[in-house]
């Protein structure tokens, strides 16, 4: 337990993370044709729960009408499964490192409050241009930039350019 | 010759279990580089660490290459590959509203799913808000669906857009991304640090 307790802030070395990732991007490629996503799993959980609470909405409605067919639930895609891969992952991660409890991580400068406000806005603006761009920074961006799709690298660049210029006004959360 | 599942050398059936599996994989590996934590997350932007570079351009480095050179030796065929489609405005709009999310909330889905994985509260609010946010937009699709479906310019790659050849360009790619992580060392040594 107290080895534990001093680990729990030691990641491993980018670069090895990095390259393993990299590998697992072409794993999947090699495997499946296609890349990863992450922002996939959740569109469809919510293509699930208008489609349960609204059918005839959910029919009309031009975007999830895409999504929703008579053989198959929309959870039964490879995103939801890949989604529910990387919690399975990332908690034995967590577990074997003593990273694992509740609670709210933030700045001491700010209160949990404001982080659980900004948290919110954040996804909501995150799941927003994620829709916008057909995928996040793993579907579109890092899946994109492994075949050099040339919208994969857009928008990784209006990403991290849109971050950087709007990151003064955010800087008393973080630093 | 790849990729498996599209030309049936691992059967459809076994699609669902693969995905768990890369997801395991995939969850494990951003965990394991500190991905779960939005105060290491957004280091990048202030300059206090670095790490969603080094991981998110090596691992961008190493499929590229790898894609290119697998292509090379005849183990792939590049061009059966899902190339993400180019909607040009979409993706520069979509791109400039997720970067704000990503510096207002430390996370982006990937990473916040890992966030969720171990406790951590403030991801889990930030998932509630990707799908509040996956709402707004399916129910004002009709305001959307111009950027959406407009601009659209094929499954286009660097080499046809800008008219390069693909080694040149990863080449070059890969030089971009060595030089960003000496100078990110450079700024990070003269930034004061930050314990999280």
């Amino acid at each position: 337990m107290k080895n534990n307790q001093k680990n729990r802030h030691v990641y491993w070395n980018p670069y090895f993370g990095g390259f393993l990732f990299g590998i697992l991007i072409l794993l999947t490629f090699y495997i499946t044709g296609r890349g990863i996503g992450a922002s996939g799993a959740m569109k469809s959980s919510v293509v699930t729960i208008v489609d349960t609470v609204a059918p005839t909405h959910a029919e009309n409605n031009a975007y999830y009408s895409k999504f929703i067919s008579d053989e198959k639930s929309p959870m039964n895609t490879w995103l939801v499964f890949e989604a529910l891969g990387v919690l399975i992952g990332a908690f034995i991660s967590g577990g074997l490192t003593g990273r694992i409890s509740w609670r709210v991580q933030h700045s001491p400068k700010i209160t949990s409050k404001r982080r659980l406000v900004f948290a919110l806005g954040g996804g909501i603006l995150f799941g927003l241009g994620a829709q916008i761009a057909r995928g996040c920074t793993s579907g579109a961006a890092l899946s994109g930039m492994a075949v050099l799709s040339t919208g994969g690298f857009i928008t990784m660049l209006a990403i991290f350019g849109s971050a950087f210029a709007f990151a003064y006004f955010f800087r008393k959360n973080w630093i | 010759m790849g990729p498996l599942i599209p030309n049936g050398i691992i059967p459809q059936d076994w699609d669902s279990i693969i995905a768990i599996l890369i997801g395991l994989v995939f969850g494990f590996v951003l965990e394991a580089s500190g991905f779960s934590s939005s105060r290491k997350l957004a280091g990048i932007f202030y300059g206090y660490d670095f790490a969603v570079l080094k991981v998110f351009f090596t691992a961008a480095v190493v499929a590229l290459i790898g894609m290119y050179y697998m292509d090379y030796l005849g183990y792939v065929d590049i061009t059966q590959m899902y190339v993400h489609p180019t909607y040009l405005w979409g993706a520069i709009i979509g791109g400039v509203i997720m970067g704000i999310g990503f510096v207002a909330g430390g996370f982006c889905p990937g990473t916040s799913l890992c966030a969720v994985a171990i406790g951590k509260v403030d991801a889990i609010v930030y998932v509630i808000g990707i799908i509040i946010g996956v709402f707004i937009f399916s129910e004002l699709f009709f305001l959307f669906q111009p950027i959406y479906e407009g601009y659209f310019m094929g499954n286009i790659t660097l080499a046809d857009s800008l008219g390069v050849n693909p080694y040149w360009f990863i080449f070059i790619f890969t030089l971009i991304a060595i030089l960003s992580f000496v100078i990110s060392d450079i700024i990070r040594k003269r930034n004061k640090k930050i314990f999280y």
